[in-house]
């Protein structure tokens, strides 16, 4: 049989506030265990929640990004269950009435379609805090400094049929709450984490198969490896059951909330249906309701910024860049920012565009880091790739210029080349020094030029070439010194 | 000296009558010697007391100008104080320091009170009986053999016995008024969002509000005025301007229409508070007022209603009493389940499990229909009767409850009683309206109160009908007989 695989996401964004939702308490990461949680976040008694507008304005901004209804009235709910990195008991976030309604993204795939993804809605709600269960002999240890950080969950239809889309979609809402500013994207620390929910039916059947929600997958790459696994394991089930009608089929998977190790690749079920919780929601009466207008809306709307499918419009045309690059450029607003600054600077869009795209991306891929925690500025980088349109440098050269100015940001590109003893060798009568030189010392390749036939002879001219830029440590001007070569070698014969 | 009501203590420290440490020291000495009898404080704060007293005295001396600067008060154990033990009379938080003080409490130090300490109450405020306490019960002054009333039954007996001249309470379904009714108070609970629920451990958060304990409705007025007002850690709480609530005291009752509703003398009524009741109606028809029968329909699902939506909050604000952050932890925990199971178990007391099970059952999957959301239509119909019954009357009168203080174990076996004892001022709650309760009468030697429900922030209303009852008659001047002959010292 050929199956259709059907994926829905529960995205969570944790929103770039300088405080918590409901309390004054700061939301940077990374500080010491409870440092950042103070008497509402920890649940002591008798404390309220006051909602942090600056989370309701994001989460605005984002409905809006993605042309979604803004519901005007808004109701924070309690979600009720037990765990020790709840403090409340109870989660507050919004059931029946989110902020955010019905909109839709569309996302690019690698062959170039395009498709719609769907927003259910998206709601506001507040983060648990973090157990740790490692270093305290048998007991847990709570840290609650991320209790209270401000969320949105954004909840799509089941409309990918694939991981590739999956990851599409995920990048695509990644890159909207980016260039909104709502939400730093540090996938490592947890500012994006993804529930996937995943079905398989028959291809053609317009019925859903039963349907398994992995949890809290923090990267694009996990999150695939988790879609493709989970897929193959409920096909397996479902033919080794030897399930033939839809109800057999539904019946085969267990409904069930699993976990996606991607240290270890492993997958398991963490409790199925029937086990549960009943949140027991109701609206949080410590809450008015959240009533907005059209005006409130209006000013929110005039302030949006570029949002990635239209920067990637304006990169095509503004910069000349191919479809392929400006979507990649475009994507991340801090990497479309970096980049027209390199461009202005460099005046080369094409050059800038690939560099960023090679030699940057490449540094920070290996590094583990982002672009708004480099040192290297634009107008170094943009000055970099000027002095290899001007010829100053050759790209081999600029690219170990790139690599002393990545470890020595405070220097200027035109030092470095002047410190690696000037740029390209072009002086002819230098040059013709050089070859002179290596001719001298290379009687036995010289004399096989010579005896060689002429349809061999180009290629034997690489040694030469290799041995002149040895010489001249890389600098030589490889043009002129294939001509000289050429001519000299010719003389001899 | 204890005979004073708290108006006649910040005239006597304004004229220097005597120092806010004598006053201080004197209630302080009431309490350790009379208070093992009707054990209406959990915590007493004597020697914190007598150094805000004595910073007091300092500042009167300097002229400050703090409204109720030097004045003791006690405050109920569900405020947060700084450093001082806020237990919610529950073993779960016999450890419990808070860090912050509820707004109420900041207010009050703001205006220069001194705390005496922190009184008894029912479990978390769920109680009208004062016999839920995990430190005892509260004994009725005017009879130590009933009970003061809950769930503000510690506030009530102190200010009945005059261990404090007022206290802070606060009223849920009936908190401050019946207990009122029964220590021959004047309670009052304002509007919800009139007063801030900081700092205030929530029972239930859609009904609960501050107001407080005193021996007239002048006293009332004084401890509104600084008790009111926006706060914005609390977003239940209304921004609207506090009038002065002492300005019109003495307005005339002229022209004023009180509302009778006949729901309100009903066959549970005993017939001699009934008639206390009338007659206290008549006094006020003789200041000039006029009555008016009206009918507010829903009145007989207000319990009901009241005992699906209180519980179901409760449910979830005493969720965060889990043993792990703070408050009673069970010994030797063997696992995470094993923790949360024992440290509740053993933290709270039956009437406090009895609603979160209620609380649990009324939300749960398959049932939050027929329960919460029906309870929510039937406290919509509720507060629909009120918004009518209002345009054709200024205030609404009646009993406080259906009759005088009962004795320690009558309704102990039976919930469902007890539950009745708010039958009259349960439906306030669900409105949101403003109540006061003042003495209008005694029935079998213990006192009964007269109920006046206004419309929404018509507190200085309540308090100007209230004083000028209270001009006309003596009810609320009549004091235990232990307090009055001094027999107690």
């Amino acid at each position: 049989m050929k199956w259709e695989t059907v994926i829905g996401l529960e995205v969570h964004v944790q929103l770039a506030t300088q405080s918590k939702i409901f309390s004054g308490a700061s939301t940077a990461f990374g500080a010491e265990p409870n440092t950042q949680a103070c008497a509402i976040d920890l649940g002591l008694p008798g404390v309220l929640p006051v909602l942090n507008e600056e989370a309701l304005r994001y989460a605005i901004m984002f409905g809006l990004a993605i042309n979604a209804d803004i519901n005007k009235r808004s109701v924070f709910d309690r979600k009720n269950y037990f765990y020790p990195d709840l403090p409340k008991g109870y989660q507050t976030t919004q059931m029946d009435h989110p902020i955010v309604g019905a909109g839709e993204v569309e996302i690019q795939l690698a062959d170039g379609n395009k498709r719609t993804v769907r927003i259910h809605h998206a709601h506001l709600e507040e983060d648990a805090g973090k157990s740790l269960h490692e270093d305290f002999h048998n007991m847990s240890g709570i840290d609650l400094n991320r209790a209270g950080t401000p969320l949105i969950e954004i909840v799509s239809e089941p409309d990918m049929r694939n991981a590739e889309e999956a990851v599409a979609y995920a990048r695509k809402l990644h890159s909207i709450v980016t260039s909104l500013g709502i939400c730093d994207g540090e996938m490592s620390q947890g500012s994006m984490r993804f529930d996937v929910n995943i079905s398989v039916r028959p291809q053609g059947e317009r019925e859903f198969g039963t349907r398994t929600e992995t949890k809290n997958l923090n990267s694009f790459k996990f999150m695939e490896e988790a879609i493709e696994k989970e897929v193959a394991r409920q096909i397996e089930v479902i033919e080794a059951c030897g399930a033939d009608t839809m109800e057999k089929i539904q019946k085969a998977i267990t409904q069930e909330t699993r976990l996606y190790n991607g240290e270890t690749g492993e997958a398991k079920s963490m409790r199925s249906k029937e086990e549960a919780n009943d949140y027991r929601y109701f609206p949080c009466p410590d809450l008015l309701p959240v009533e907005i207008d059209d005006a409130y809306i209006d000013v929110l709307r005039d302030k949006l910024p570029e949002l990635p499918d239209a920067r990637e419009a304006r990169f095509i045309e503004q910069y000349q860049l191919s479809a392929y690059d400006a979507s990649i450029l475009a994507d991340e607003a801090d990497m479309a920012s970096f980049f027209e600054a390199v461009c202005s600077s460099s005046g080369d869009a094409k050059l800038s565009a690939n560099w960023c795209m090679g030699e940057l991306s490449a540094r920070l891929n290996a590094e583990e880091i982002s672009i708004r925690d480099i040192a290297l500025s634009a107008e170094q980088l943009g000055t970099l790739i000027a002095r290899i349109t001007d010829g100053t440098i050759s790209s081999k050269m600029a690219k170990d210029i790139f690599d002393t100015l990545w470890k020595s940001p405070d220097k200027t590109v035109d030092a470095i080349i002047e410190d690696q003893g000037g740029g390209v060798i072009a002086d002819s009568s230098e040059l013709e020094g050089m070859i002179d030189e290596v001719i001298a010392n290379s009687d036995k390749q010289v004399e096989n030029y010579r005896k060689a036939t002429e349809d061999k002879r180009p290629k034997m001219l690489g040694y030469f070439v290799g041995q002149v830029m040895k010489l001249s440590q890389g600098k030589a001007e490889p043009k002129q010194v294939n001509e000289i070569l050429l001519k000299k070698l010719n003389d001899l014969l | 000296m204890h005979k004073q009501t708290l108006t006649d203590i910040v005239a006597g420290l304004r004229s220097k009558a005597f120092s806010s440490e004598e006053i201080t020291r004197h209630y302080l000495d009431r309490i350790a010697k009379l208070d093992d009898t009707y054990n209406s404080f959990i915590t007493v704060t004597a020697e914190q007391a007598l150094n805000q007293a004595r910073m007091a005295d300092e500042q009167l001396a300097n002229g400050e100008q703090a409204p109720l600067c030097g004045v003791p008060i006690a405050h109920k154990d569900i405020f947060c104080t700084t450093g001082v033990r806020t237990s919610c009379a529950s073993r779960m938080l016999d450890n419990f320091i808070a860090p912050y003080d509820a707004t109420v409490v900041e207010n009050f130090n703001a205006a220069g009170t001194v705390m005496l300490g922190k009184t008894n109450m029912d479990e978390f405020a769920m109680g009208s009986s004062n016999e839920t306490s995990w430190y005892g019960p509260v004994k009725n002054p005017w009879n130590t053999g009933c009970v003061p009333g809950g769930s503000s039954g510690g506030s009530a007996a102190a200010v009945a016995a005059r261990l404090a001249p007022g206290a802070t309470a606060t009223d849920t379904g009936g908190s401050i008024r019946q207990p009122a009714s029964l220590c021959g108070l004047t309670g009052l609970k304002p509007t919800y969002g009139r007063v801030s629920r900081f700092g205030m451990i929530a029972f239930a958060s859609s009904l609960d509000q501050g107001g407080t304990l005193t021996q007239t409705a002048e006293d009332s007025a004084l401890m509104l005025q600084v008790m009111a007002g926006f706060d914005p850690k609390d977003s239940t709480c209304v921004d609207k301007a506090v009038p002065d609530y002492c300005a019109t005291l003495n307005d005339s009752l002229e022209g004023l229409t009180i509302g009778i509703p006949r729901e309100y003398f009903s066959e549970g009524l005993n017939p001699d508070a009934e008639t206390a009741v009338r007659n206290a109606l008549a006094e006020l028809e003789k200041l000039g007022a006029t009555l008016k029968e009206i009918t507010l329909p829903h009145t007989g699902l207000a319990v009901p209603a009241y005992y699906v939506i209180a519980p179901a909050e409760c449910s979830a604000n005493l969720s965060r009493f889990d043993g792990v952050r703070f408050g009673h932890r069970c010994e030797e925990p063997k696992d995470l389940e094993d923790m949360y199971k024992r440290s509740r178990a053993e933290g709270f007391g039956d009437e406090v499990k009895r609603r979160i099970l209620v609380g649990t059952y009324c939300l749960s999957a398959g049932f939050y229909d027929a329960y919460y959301r029906k309870a929510q239509q039937v406290r919509q119909l509720i507060k629909q009767d009120f918004v009518e019954a209002f345009s054709e009357v200024d205030v609404i009168m009646g009993p406080t409850t259906t009759a005088p203080a009962f004795e320690f174990g009558a309704k102990g076996d039976d919930p469902v009683a007890m539950y009745l004892e708010d039958i009259y001022t349960i439906s306030t709650n669900l409105a949101g309206l403003p109540g006061l309760s003042a003495p209008c009468g005694f029935v079998d030697n213990k006192p009964v109160g007269l109920q006046m429900i206004g419309n929404y922030f018509a507190e200085a209303k309540l308090l100007n009908i209230a004083h000028r009852f209270q001009q006309a008659t003596d009810w609320h001047q009549q004091l235990p007989a232990v307090v009055a002959n001094g027999t107690e010292g």
